[in-house]
């Protein structure tokens, strides 16, 4: 797998060097191995092909409506994510972050959450934004270029998206340190990934988090790449292993079965609402796609890797399961694909028309209260704008 | 009686404690704040009174005391962080630049973000290295930021209730080595606009502008000058972002000279925005260049040579000379 193809990668460069580079890179491929081969298991409920299995501690119940909700959700978010790839080829969006690969992941960690909780997410948390009702094309403004943000992140407990890696976890943990302040019962589920892992926010949150034994759930989405770079390139242990460190729990699950992400996250959820504090979930999966469309994987990926992590969607093996159980049926299916169909077209649609902001809003909502520059260069560009138009002009 | 005579200190611990009466949204945060008092004890006695969830003793994470506000800020909390010195801020650079200062921005103007950051700034007091720093001009750069700073204890107590008001983000430096001068404060008086400057001595010869503890000194300047018969208008800013252009302009368009001074350093300081401003729109009234004087571009001194690399009588009397020189 990863690990393995990884570390043979990196014995095969280094053997090049010197003798003594080339012993030093044996002893460490040694230890990566040892700490790979102590690693747990990663909790699954839904193997690859599509079986139903049991966790001593974590299991869930789930009516066949509720599976075909995740289903659904999957499906969907699927294919907004491939409309805004093929939007960003076409020229309608500047870049466009891809989730694909990771749906189970978010549809399972998002619907575990409920309506008064609150998500801190990075910038490719199109499920989950999906599962808390944001209009998926708010998502898009950002990377069509026409906002920075752009939502209200109290309308649907949705905070912005945040590019710089790591620092909403912090802004997550400051929400929970609120919410316990105030003596609610909600929960804050804040996202990162394998590459933020390494940030100082990242690990200044956990500190704060424990400290205070704040209600907030640190989801890891472990992709395995940070653009190039592998996730041996950020930590020696299992990322969820540092939870103990910070002194609450960590745990790994198949980030690729939705069964376990969702109860996983609300046994979570529960504890932090309990007042029991954090706990850092790492959900293992694989970025199918490249880092953003920016990006090409084939300067650092075998093929080979991709199509291993293929056999594992998260999509087939949870339709392989309803399909077996007979939990849909195939005009479930087709209903799905016309849905699916009729999102990639409106997604399309409202891209095309959304419209270009007034050049002049790029002085609004620079302050709550006003600022004297602010207003001085708003006149100034204003009457240089109005000088083309002829006697509008101050 | 309303009126006291208080230490810049004290006036900042009262305007603090003012805060947490009246709003019980207002939490400070910060390293040492609680039990301590902070190392300036300007949190006093505050989380004695106020409780462990008013006042916030902090892991040592400045980066994280921000970023967690920046949280509270979310929720609805009107964080006051403290800043232990001047150069320790930088950890939290970067949520202070990239999240603190967008977030109204990005959200379109839904969010607030109303985060006090206090940070005790300047040198004079024979610190050791990273104690004595004037950053100013880094976060006025920064849209989105406000920065200010107080020159007495009466603006220490009103600039400090108007700035967690304030629903921008504010940073507010304290200028460490005015802690324990004294000064009237009236609690009960109705306080001046938070961004505007004061002229704090009048003058016709020359305009002296300067902040925080530069305003004591460019005062010292103004009352040496005056024995040698030179009339000099001082100027406190009070206010870097926004800059009250329009009082230092009357000013500059009576007395036709202006020397700004300031601790941090020259190049790129806020002097340089005075000067271009202010030539700008007094050109035909200037009738000499505008003159700084401040830090030097190096690394602050050691302790023993700071009162070299700071801004003195004497150096800004020479400036002064200078200009009238023209």
């Amino acid at each position: 797998m990863t690990v393995e193809s990884t570390a043979a990668r990196k014995t095969t460069r280094r053997s090049s060097g010197t003798k003594r580079t080339a012993s030093a890179s044996t002893s460490t491929t040694k230890k990566a191995t040892a700490a790979t081969a102590s690693e747990p298991e990663l909790v699954q409920l839904l193997t690859p092909e599509g079986e139903r299995v049991q966790h001593p501690e974590y299991d869930i119940d789930l009516s066949a409506e509720e599976l075909r909700g995740l289903y659904r959700d999957m499906v969907l978010t699927r294919r907004f994510d491939a409309e805004a790839t093929a939007l960003q080829r076409q020229g309608e969006l500047g870049l466009w972050a891809s989730l694909l690969g990771q749906e189970a992941a978010q549809i399972g960690s998002g619907r575990a959450l409920r309506d008064d909780d609150y998500v801190f997410p990075t910038y490719r948390e199109h499920g989950v934004a999906w599962c808390r009702g944001v209009d998926p094309t708010n998502l898009l403004g950002m990377f069509r270029g026409v906002n920075n943000g752009g939502w209200d992140p109290s309308t649907n407990n949705f905070h912005l998206y945040t590019i710089v890696l790591g620092s909403q976890t912090l802004h997550a943990t400051g929400y929970a340190m609120g919410i316990a302040k105030d003596g609610a019962d909600s929960a804050v589920l804040a996202y990162f990934g394998d590459g933020a892992s390494s940030q100082g926010d990242v690990n200044e949150s956990f500190v704060f988090s424990s400290v205070y034994n704040a209600p907030v759930v640190f989801f890891c989405q472990n992709n395995q790449w940070a653009i190039s770079e592998p996730t041996e390139k950020q930590t020696r242990v299992p990322l969820y292993q540092r939870a103990r460190g910070f002194g609450f729990p960590g745990i790994r699950v198949d980030g690729n079965d939705v069964l376990a992400c969702l109860a996983v996250t609300r046994s979570a959820l529960e504890r932090a609402r309990r007042g029991e504090g954090p706990t850092l979930i790492e959900a293992f999966t694989y970025r199918m796609a490249a880092h953003t469309t920016s990006d090409d994987p084939t300067r650092y990926r075998r093929d080979a890797e991709r199509e291993e992590w293929e056999a594992k969607d998260p999509i087939l093996r949870l339709k392989a399961y309803l399909e077996n159980e007979g939990h849909a049926d195939a005009a479930f299916f087709e209903e799905l694909e016309a849905e699916s169909e009729a999102l990639g077209k409106s997604v399309r649609e409202v891209v095309r028309a959304m419209p270009v902001p007034d050049h002049m809003a790029m002085f609004d909502n620079v302050y709550a209260d006003g600022h004297a520059l602010v207003d001085e260069e708003r006149a100034q560009y204003a009457a240089y704008q109005a000088s083309f138009e002829g006697g509008e002009a101050e | 009686m309303a009126v006291q005579k208080l230490p810049l200190a004290k006036a900042l611990n009262e305007s603090l404690r003012k805060a947490l009466e009246t709003d019980p949204k207002v939490v400070i945060m910060g390293l040492d704040v609680g039990k301590l008092g902070g190392v300036f004890r300007i949190t006093d006695g505050l989380q004695k009174d106020f409780g462990e969830d008013r006042v916030v003793d902090t892991p040592l994470a400045e980066s994280g005391i921000v970023g967690t506000a920046i949280g509270l800020a979310l929720r609805g909390y009107r964080p006051v962080v403290e800043i232990q010195f001047d150069g320790f801020v930088f950890p939290a650079y970067d949520q202070i630049v990239t999240q603190l200062a967008k977030m109204r921005a990005r959200s379109l103007g839904t969010v607030k973000m109303p985060v006090v950051i206090r940070i005790p700034y300047g040198g004079g007091i024979g610190a050791v290295e990273h104690h004595s720093e004037s950053p100013e001009s880094l976060f006025a750069h920064v849209a989105g930021l406000k920065v200010v700073t107080p020159a007495n204890s009466s603006d220490a107590y009103w600039m400090l209730q108007q700035a967690i008001q304030s629903d921008d983000p504010v940073i507010f430096f304290e200028p460490k080595r005015r802690y324990w001068d004294k000064g009237e404060v009236d609690t009960e008086a109705i306080p001046g606009e938070l961004h505007k400057a004061r002229v704090a001595r009048e003058g016709t010869d020359l305009t002296l502008v300067a902040y925080g503890p530069m305003v004591k000194t460019c005062l010292e300047v103004a009352a040496a000058a005056a024995e040698e018969g030179k009339s000099i208008e001082v100027v406190d800013l009070r206010s870097i972002s926004p800059l009250d252009f329009d009082t230092i302009q009357a000013s500059v368009e009576k007395t036709r000279r202006l020397v700004v001074v300031h601790e941090a350093p020259v190049f790129f300081g806020s002097g340089a925005e005075i000067a271009a401003r202010i030539t700008e729109r007094c050109f035909y009234h200037l009738e000499a260049p505008v003159l700084r004087v401040g830090g030097y571009h190096a690394p602050y001194p050691p302790a023993r040579l700071e009162e070299e690399y700071l801004p003195g009588l004497d150096r800004v009397l020479d400036a002064v000379d200078r200009s009238l020189a023209y």
